[in-house]
């Protein structure tokens, strides 16, 4: 079943849709293998920047004139296009907010005014991001609670175990990436919710590499809180999304004060607004939100089950390649269940030399720590190479790769 | 002793026997694996640059008339510049290390590894070797 849908991948019309890929580097055909940083734009995404500049530039929601109205319709249009594929109950679950990491600063905010307290425990992993890290941090010196860490075994995978014995009465909240950016590894994040639900945690899922990879459906999932970034979905940088629960949602406090999230103003008394616009302060990015939705509809005329399948089967491909090319390559992660990530590193090669190389034949990767030092210290290195595939990328830029690989591996060995 | 404009100049030359990128890259590793070592009772952490991809060593010492570095990094072409940059810097008095414009790297083709936006920590050392300098005329 699988494989006929892989067959059937539409792979030289996709690339058709992506303007940028069409160009060389040093002379060199460009191989784009960054993505887990940042997504590609589809051509839609791109005409409807302009689209929403040339025709309906407006400030949203308080205007009573013409292009106010389409550009609060459209903005409005686009939350019930991300509720709908998130599965939320509620179109004011959605949040617009910058990206994941203003996502979850979001949420570490507004639980740090009274609803996480002193000797309150916090629940992370060594897989997060920084960004998964720091908030968390941050709220547990203003707070006193306390930060506790889930391990990873050899393959990159959270112990569940470990994760089993850390929850207890005193766990308030699990913060856990869906896929971690480093490694591709993906988490049993349904049964990891539903075991922190038992001791009445709430989860929030950073879910910045899963939704361009896969179907997320939050009612299923039964997360409290799930965030990713529009960059990577394919969408404009500078938009992302924050899903909470109503019942959380309408609970917590807001997080920044402005224009947009209030009732009514007063020197005496300042009441907010309802949600979602309690958590949106300011004016929005508007142009972006509203593209933020042509990026999800573009992504579902292809379908995220084809998707996910084809980049599978580049995944595999690409370990295979590496692994039979380079007896001295190491992979740094290798979860039963992962994404089309591959980090690795080459002999005792420093990752950013191979990357200057293969950079100059064409091939974009990213090197260093990922923004996940811990992942790093766990492993006893300063870093990875690593190649992150989207469902425009080929088995031909792979073998690319793999040359360019080569001539590093020669030069630098 | 040659002065830095001097050096630079030479630099610039032996570059110009290179056909292509790759030969210049080659000739980078080949002094990046030249390069005497930093000596271990200076590979302190107080000494380290931290850049976000590669790491470097420097240490400074001399006086005013003569300055002098080492310096080490864990990725090759770090190296391979530092190298370059020590060979420019190296013995030469504080007062033109801290004014110093290092015009070569643009010349040769290797100007993009100098910016922030590759924190390989080289533009780091750079401003490092430079501070070091300016304190030294300050004595």
């Amino acid at each position: 079943m699988i494989k006929e849908s892989v067959q059937a991948f539409p792979i030289s019309k996709v690339r058709q849709d992506f303007p940028i890929l069409h160009q060389e580097v040093y002379g060199k055909p460009l191989v784009y293998f960054d993505n887990a940083a940042s997504s590609q734009k589809p051509k839609v995404v791109i005409d409807a920047i302009s689209d929403y500049y040339n025709q309906i530039n407006s400030n949203i929601h308080r205007g009573v004139h013409f292009l106010s109205q389409q550009a609060t319709d459209a903005y409005e249009a686009a939350r019930e296009t991300i509720r709908k594929h998130l599965n939320a109950e509620k179109s004011h679950e959605i949040i617009y907010t910058k990206g994941t990491t203003d996502g979850i600063n979001l949420v570490a905010s507004s639980l740090g005014q009274g609803l996480i307290k002193s000797g309150d425990e916090i629940l992370v992993s060594q897989l997060e991001h920084h960004s998964n890290i720091v908030p968390w941090q941050m709220l547990c010196e203003r707070s006193g609670a306390v930060l506790k860490v889930i391990p990873i075994n050899e393959r990159g995978e959270l112990i569940q175990a470990e994760f089993e014995k850390l929850l207890s009465a005193k766990t308030k909240l699990l913060a856990v990436n869906h896929i971690s950016n480093a490694m591709g590894t993906i988490n049993p994040i349904k049964e990891m919710i539903q075991k922190a639900h038992e001791y009445g945690a709430w989860v929030l899922i950073d879910g910045a590499q899963s939704v361009p990879h896969m179907a997320v459906d939050v009612q299923d999932l039964d997360a409290d809180f799930y965030t990713f970034s529009g960059h990577k979905l394919f969408g404009p940088t500078g938009v992302g999304v924050l899903y909470g629960k109503e019942k959380l949602l309408e609970m917590m406090p807001p997080y920044q004060g402005g224009g947009e999230m209030i009732a009514e103003v007063s020197f005496e008394k300042t009441t907010y607004a309802g949600l979602p616009h309690k958590f949106e302060a300011g004016t929005p990015n508007i142009a972006g939100g509203i593209v933020l939705a042509k990026a999800i509809d573009y992504v579902n005329q292809i379908g995220l089950d084809a998707i996910g399948a084809y980049e599978n089967e580049l995944l595999h491909y690409g370990t295979q390649r590496l692994k039979s090319q380079f007896p001295d390559l190491r992979i740094i992660g290798e979860a039963e269940n992962k994404a089309s990530v591959i980090s690795f590193l080459l002999g005792d090669i420093h990752p950013y030399d191979v990357g200057v190389i293969l950079d100059k034949l064409g091939v974009a990767v990213r090197t260093g720590h990922h923004c996940a030092q811990p992942i790093m210290q766990h492993y006893g290195i300063n870093g990875t190479i690593r190649a992150s595939f989207a469902f425009y990328n080929t088995k031909s830029e792979i073998d690319q790769m793999i040359d360019a690989l080569d001539r590093a591996h020669n030069m630098l060995a | 002793m040659p002065d830095l404009k001097e050096i630079q100049e030479e630099i610039i030359a032996e570059f110009q026997m290179f056909d292509d990128w790759m030969q210049r890259y080659e000739y980078l590793i080949d002094l990046g694996k030249s390069l005497p070592l930093i000596a271990e009772e200076h590979k302190l952490d107080e000494n380290i640059i931290k850049g976000c991809q590669s790491r470097v060593w420097l240490h400074a010492e001399g006086e005013k008339a003569a300055v002098h570095f080492r310096a080490d990094s864990d990725a090759i072409l770090t190296k391979g510049l530092i190298a370059l940059l020590i060979r420019v810097f190296d013995g030469q008095p504080a007062e033109a290390i801290s004014g110093a414009n290092l015009y070569f790297l643009d010349e040769i083709g290797l100007k993009e590894h100098l910016s922030p936006t590759r924190a390989n920590g080289l533009l780091s050392m750079v401003k490092q070797m430079k501070f070091y300098a300016l304190a030294l005329q300050a004595n």
